[in-house]
């Protein structure tokens, strides 16, 4: 097992290298002065040629991104004398449209990104398991078709009108939820804000994923209940409760899990449209914003951050699937 | 002997989009302690669905069910067929176990062996763990396998096949059923470890005295254990009688079919393998006659068409070996006598 993990840790290294470097190529190629976006309106080639030396864009790319590799473990310091400002580590760079360093803006952007995905991913699997399990359970009867109609609804409606009609309804008209909730609030903090902050979002998200997840788990508990072992238990006598809750989903519950971790992950990389409606100062939207402004530096450490997420997700999966299924265990 | 397990006239359908399949057409047997019926016939016939009744493991929506399956239960009986499911579920693993063709996909992938059999005890025995594991080893240690504690902790595939149809075995005996229905048992495995399971069947049979209904196609199956054999052809019972009996003087055509369909080592050199001409009838529209009339040999040694037109019912000059054609008894005894000592010569 520790080999194991080894082997994936040195792997995983490789592949966020691998990544980094594509990113940062695909930003050198672009026919851009980054130097030159880095100052408004009112700029002139002094300012410009300042900020290319001080960010280091002066140098050939392989210096910049060996600049790069070294201040995420060293930290980095950009320019002289007194105007000099140091990222510590771990430093993704320096963002001069934000005028900060990569690192704080994504130490604020994170955990609203974390508890949006974690929120919507407990009410998706929830809902979206048990509703496939009851599908499947009253298959073909009235249980069965309304949830097809709510898979139907949910696989069929983007977020961006599901999220507006919730902010529409339930926040505009009914006023369930107060509109004037101004920023992230950490839960320990005030939980009841950080509810009311993230409500909305999370059923949002969980809407469109509880829906796949529904289908997914009616397929996987009709499919299971088919097999022999299940017969077996039948034949032993087993009550038919046991028999769906624990002969079955215990099988069916590892490649939900393989589903829940992969999706986590891609949430972690941004739920764009999600934390744009809800104005939520997540990583989505932070990604959005320095893509339009092609501010490299943001751009590069949430790709980075969203492919390690990915990357760990997987590894957290292969664990989790040695644990449930004895038949991979080494 | 005292019967534990009569099986009346039982029917059983399966409404589909197609029509009508009338899987089992009026089935009776009666089983007693301490015996093996083999019922025999090619796939499609019948034979695991009249298992799997007298489990009572059909869906009550999708089956239409008629007649009776009586099973002793102690001193009472139970009509499988009229009783609810709860009761049935308390019969299951205890009263009737069965054993399944594949012993690879019929163990829980996810759950030990130990906790697999001791659940079937639980079941029936709640709260009583430390006996369920207890008797969980001591059955495994019974169908043979070497080491039962440690073993118990493994899983199902640390185990080879035959010794999964052992833990099978092993599974079906943890609440000591009186009736073991045993469907083709041997026929995933290899033909060495095959004899070494029908030795071990017959063996707990005798431990347990218990009665066995066993469902195979293999004729050398039956041979070997079977007391009585049922033939079995489109859902109806076309042969039936004592093992010996049926085996030395088939008295059904499609019987004789099969036994001189089994192949030989000849002396004679190579000879054709003798096959049954035709397939068998399609489930939704069974001939109006005899079902195995199209694919029969003798039909001209009956009445007229009779064959065709009316189904022969289950009859025999003597009542323990009865048989369903139209052909006269006497005749078939004369022809049939004569076939089987040329193929067996």
């Amino acid at each position: 097992m520790l080999n194991f993990i080894v082997r994936r840790i040195i792997f995983a290294i490789i592949t966020l290298l691998a990544v980094s470097a594509v990113v940062f190529a695909i930003f050198s190629l672009l026919p851009f002065d980054p130097a030159a976006l880095t100052c408004g309106q009112r700029c002139t080639d002094q300012i410009i040629e300042g900020n290319r030396i001080k960010l280091g864009f002066d140098k050939p790319i392989y210096i910049q991104y060996w600049l790069f590799l070294t201040g995420i473990f060293l930290g980095r310091s950009y320019g002289e004398g007194a105007a000099a400002f140091t990222c510590p580590a771990p430093s993704f760079g320096y963002s001069f449209n934000e005028n900060e360093c990569v690192t704080s803006l994504l130490t604020e952007a994170l955990p609203v990104t974390v508890n949006l995905a974690l929120g919507a991913l407990i009410i998706w699997l929830v809902a979206g398991v048990s509703l496939g399990v009851i599908a499947a359970r009253f298959r073909g009867r009235w249980a069965d078709t309304t949830s097809s109609v709510f898979v139907l609804l949910g696989t069929s409606l983007p977020t961006f009108v599901t999220g507006l009609a919730l902010l529409i309804w339930v926040t505009i008209k009914w006023k369930l939820v107060p509109l004037s909730v101004i920023g992230y609030t950490p839960f320990l903090e005030n939980p009841v804000k950080f509810l009311q902050f993230f409500i909305l979002p999370w059923i949002t998200l969980a809407i469109a994923y509880a829906a796949l997840y529904t289908r997914f788990t009616r397929a996987a508990v009709l499919e299971i209940l088919g097999e022999d072992y299940i017969r077996t238990a039948r034949a032993k006598g087993v009550k038919e409760r046991a028999v769906l809750l624990k002969h079955t989903m215990r099988a069916v519950f590892a490649p939900i899990i393989t589903l829940a971790g992969l999706d986590f992950a891609g949430l972690i990389g941004g739920a764009i449209i999600t934390e744009t409606i809800f104005n939520l100062p997540g990583l989505g939207r932070l990604t959005l914003r320095s893509v339009t402004e092609f501010d490299l530096s943001i751009v590069l450490a949430t790709t980075l951050l969203a492919a390690s997420v990915v990357i760990i997700m997987n590894l957290i999966i292969d664990m989790l699937y040695a644990v449930l299924d004895p038949r991979v265990r080494v | 002997m005292s019967q534990i397990l009569t099986v009346n006239d039982l029917h059983v359908a399966f409404p589909t989009d197609d029509g009508l399949v009338r899987a089992v057409d009026g089935v009776s047997l009666t089983l007693s302690q301490g015996e093996t019926i083999a019922i025999v016939g090619e796939s499609g016939s019948g034979k695991t669905v009249t298992g799997l009744s007298v489990m009572g493991l059909h869906k009550k929506g999708a089956t239409q069910i008629s007649g009776s399956v009586l099973l002793k239960d102690g001193d009472r009986t139970v009509d499988i067929v009229t009783a609810s499911d709860e009761e049935i579920r308390q019969l299951r693993g205890r009263a009737v176990a069965m054993i399944f063709q594949d012993p690879m996909s019929s163990l829980h992938p996810y759950y030990r062996i130990g906790n697999q059999l001791a659940e079937g005890y639980l079941v029936h025995n709640p709260g009583q763990k430390k006996q369920a594991h207890a008797r969980a080893i001591e059955m495994l240690d019974l169908v043979g396998i070497a080491e039962p504690a440690q073993r118990a902790d493994e899983y199902p595939h640390q185990f080879s096949g035959g010794m999964r149809q052992r833990v099978m075995i092993a599974m079906a005996l943890m609440n000591s059923p009186r009736v073991l229905i045993a469907d083709e048992p041997t026929t995933a495995l290899d033909v060495t470890v095959q004899a070494q399971i029908l030795i071990l069947l017959k063996s707990i049979q005798k431990e347990f005295n218990m009665g066995i209904l066993l469902i195979t196609h293999d004729l050398g199956v039956v041979a070997q254990v079977a007391d009585k054999v049922s033939v079995m052809y489109a859902g109806r019972v076309i042969e039936q009688g004592a093992a010996d009996d049926v085996f030395y003087t088939p008295k059904a055509p499609y019987t004789l079919g099969l036994l001189k369909s089994v192949p030989r080592i000849s002396t004679h050199g190579s000879a054709r393998l003798k096959a049954i001409p035709g397939q068998p009838p399609s489930m939704i529209n069974l001939p109006t006659g005899c079902a195995f009339a199209p694919r029969c040999e003798y039909t001209s040694d009956a009445l007229g068409d009779i064959c065709a037109t009316d189904r022969p019912a289950l009859l025999g000059t003597d009542s323990m070996h009865l048989s369903r054609c139209h052909v006269a008894e006497p005749t078939r005894d004369r022809l049939f006598v004569k076939e089987l000592k040329e193929v067996r010569s």
